[in-house]
């Protein structure tokens, strides 16, 4: 029983970061129906940008973190002008192959500048705590606690602001948003700056438990595909549970079945779950693109 | 005759080309370079069907061609069958996966079926790194043997030990691939493909059975995908789990869409003109890959149909200012 509650506490721990990785993504898809695919090699991005900042620049943990986002956070920017603009009427599948060169030219470009190798950020709380049998690291701690403050906080912004509110009206619709005087092209640009930045923060807070390399990229991107599509493409409740329920499946799959096919696990669970529902857990019927 | 020579002149002149190039090229790496060139055009082209034709992102493609890989190098170095038997083999076990899986991945639609398929694409990877008694895991598979001779009644054997026989070898089956997907798209068959890239609704109301359609179209082209898989591990002679990678999805879907999506030359001038390409580059070491992802997005934004879109729109003109005259 302990061991279960172990792999649950791990699997929440994962969830809650790839929660909002999925988060940025699927804010990004409400917006501008594209798949990003590059999101997983912001979130890379994200993670070597704060290890750089506390190796090179002395740089404590914290502000490096945020400094991270703040970076990553114009990257968005920059990557939706020169590469989703410019492709916004386009058909079909262009924008995700567009989205493939900018992750082509963002992993290479990690390499060419630090090297294929993995890197360890310093972890800055190498506390542990027991607590019911179940061994948990300060860090691991903070991440599910991280994970949840920027959950809850993006809710508030959305819900509340006036300017949170202009991401959800273009989401629901365009035209309509345009109409009553929103700036589509600045709430696009808005919400790539959100959704890059969400995904270094989660990047930096995981990055001192697990190593940081350039190909981290297209796993994470792939699995936070698996926890958007679990939650239905658009749906920023769906990408939350989604994310628990892949870290949740993982960490089990891993702890009791065998730790190497731990990825197995979840891909094959997305493939079963859109063989009974093709358009996920929470999603609405969606029109082909 | 002369008005089928007349229409064809061009591709009879490029069949006469490919025919006598091994000859001209003496250089064994450039030859080797046109070698696998035909090898992944076969590839591309059969991407090409499932994406360009029917347009379904399908982004376990390289897994498939993985399939057809392992397939042949199990089946021909571990098992010692024969490599004449083992491609078709192999080749008919991919397309036995890809009905299997293409049943539930199938239903989905749009970005929803890229995401799918690139998941599959990771499971394969992961399979093919993690089930070492099967694959030899992240080592891989070496020894795998050349194709078998074959012996020809009165006329003695071929062998494919040389270059040259190695190079006909590919050529002929990127030919059958052709021939196959010529037929396949001309046909009634290719216009439903086409009506589902187009407006799926829309054939699905005109009394197309789009998910049968589909399921079509992704069985051959795994089939196909499995087919250069298979070539490939035999001339190379070694496997390892990079060849079920994404990056070997990205190289087909590359070549496909530089060249020209849902053309039927497109993806062979793709998958000849971008390692040519990446030759002239090579002095760039590191910074190529940047150059290529950069050379992908400039591509998809200004020159969506690839390099034979440009051709025919140039001859669309020529031919209009000819008429006009």
């Amino acid at each position: 029983m302990e061991l279960f509650f172990q792999q649950v506490f791990n699997g929440v721990m994962l969830g809650s970061t790839y929660a909002i990785v999925a988060l940025g993504l699927t804010m990004v898809y409400g917006i501008l129906h594209v798949p990003n695919f590059a999101h997983g090699h912001m979130y890379m991005l994200g993670a070597y940008v704060c290890f750089f900042l506390i190796t090179i620049f002395g740089f404590a943990y914290w502000p490096a973190v945020a400094a991270s986002a703040i970076v990553l956070a114009l990257a968005g920017v920059v990557l939706e002008f020169l590469v989703y603009k410019p492709l916004r009427n386009a058909p079909g599948l262009n924008p995700f192959i567009a989205a493939l060169g900018a992750l082509i030219v963002l992993e290479n470009a990690v390499v060419v500048l630090w090297g294929p190798e993995g890197h360890r950020i310093p972890n800055p709380y190498p506390g542990i705590i027991d607590a019911f049998g179940i061994t948990m690291s300060t860090q691991r701690l903070l991440v599910i606690g991280v994970a949840f403050t920027m959950i809850i906080l993006l809710q508030l912004f959305i819900k509340k602001t006036t300017l949170g509110s202009t991401i959800e009206a273009v989401a629901q619709n365009k035209e309509g948003a345009t109409l009553v005087g929103i700036n589509v092209n600045r709430v696009s640009a808005m919400t790539f700056a959100i959704s890059t930045g969400l995904a270094a923060i989660a990047a930096c807070m995981v990055a001192p438990i697990f190593m940081i390399s350039p190909s981290m990229g297209t796993m994470v991107g792939t699995k936070a595909f698996v926890i958007v599509i679990l939650g239905g493409m658009g749906s920023i409740p769906g990408a939350i549970i989604g994310g628990i329920i892949l870290g949740l499946i993982e960490a089990i799959g891993g702890g009791y079945f065998s730790a190497a096919y731990k990825d197995v696990f979840g891909f094959g669970a997305l493939v079963l779950i859109l063989a009974i529902k093709p358009t996920g857990l929470f999603g609405k019927e969606i029109k082909g693109r | 005759m002369m008005k089928w020579l007349k229409a064809n002149w061009f591709y009879l002149i490029v069949l006469v080309i490919a025919l006598v190039v091994p000859f001209a090229i003496t250089n064994r790496y450039y030859s080797q370079v046109i070698t696998m060139s035909c090898l992944f055009a076969i590839g591309a082209l059969s991407l090409n069907l499932i994406m360009g034709y029917t347009g379904q992102a399908s982004l376990a493609h390289g897994g498939f061609f993985a399939i057809g890989a392992y397939g042949v190098a199990i089946l021909t170095s571990t098992l010692g069958w024969n490599f004449w038997l083992a491609l078709p083999a192999a080749a008919m076990i991919s397309a036995f996966v890809g009905f299997l899986v293409g049943m539930p991945a199938l239903r989905t639609r749009g970005a929803y079926f890229a995401i799918t398929t690139m998941c599959l694409g990771e499971i394969f990877y992961l399979v093919a790194g993690n089930w070492i008694e099967l694959t030899g895991g992240y080592n891989g598979i070496v020894g795998i043997p050349v194709p078998s001779s074959i012996v020809v009644p009165g006329l003695g054997q071929i062998t494919f030990d040389s270059q040259i026989s190695q190079y006909y070898l590919v050529l002929f089956f990127l030919l059958l691939t052709l021939f196959v997907m010529h037929r396949l798209v001309k046909s009634l068959k290719g216009l439903t493909f086409m009506s589902i890239r187009n407006n799926e609704d829309l054939a699905e109301a005109v009394g197309i059975n789009t998910f049968r359609t589909k399921l079509l179209s992704f069985v051959v082209a795994n089939f196909f995908a499995a087919l250069a898989g298979g070539l490939y591990a035999s001339l190379i002679g070694s496997i390892s789990p990079s060849v079920a990678s994404i990056a070997m999805t990205f190289n087909f879907l590359m070549y496909a869409l530089l060249g020209g999506i849902a053309t039927l030359a497109g993806p062979i001038v793709g998958a000849f003109v971008m390692p040519i390409l990446m030759e002239y580059m090579q002095f760039l070491q590191d910074y190529q890959m940047i150059l290529f992802g950069v050379l992908l997005i400039i591509v998809i934004i200004y020159f969506p149909r690839g390099f034979m879109g440009l051709f025919t729109t140039l001859r669309d003109k020529l031919k209009k200012t000819k008429v006009g005259a």
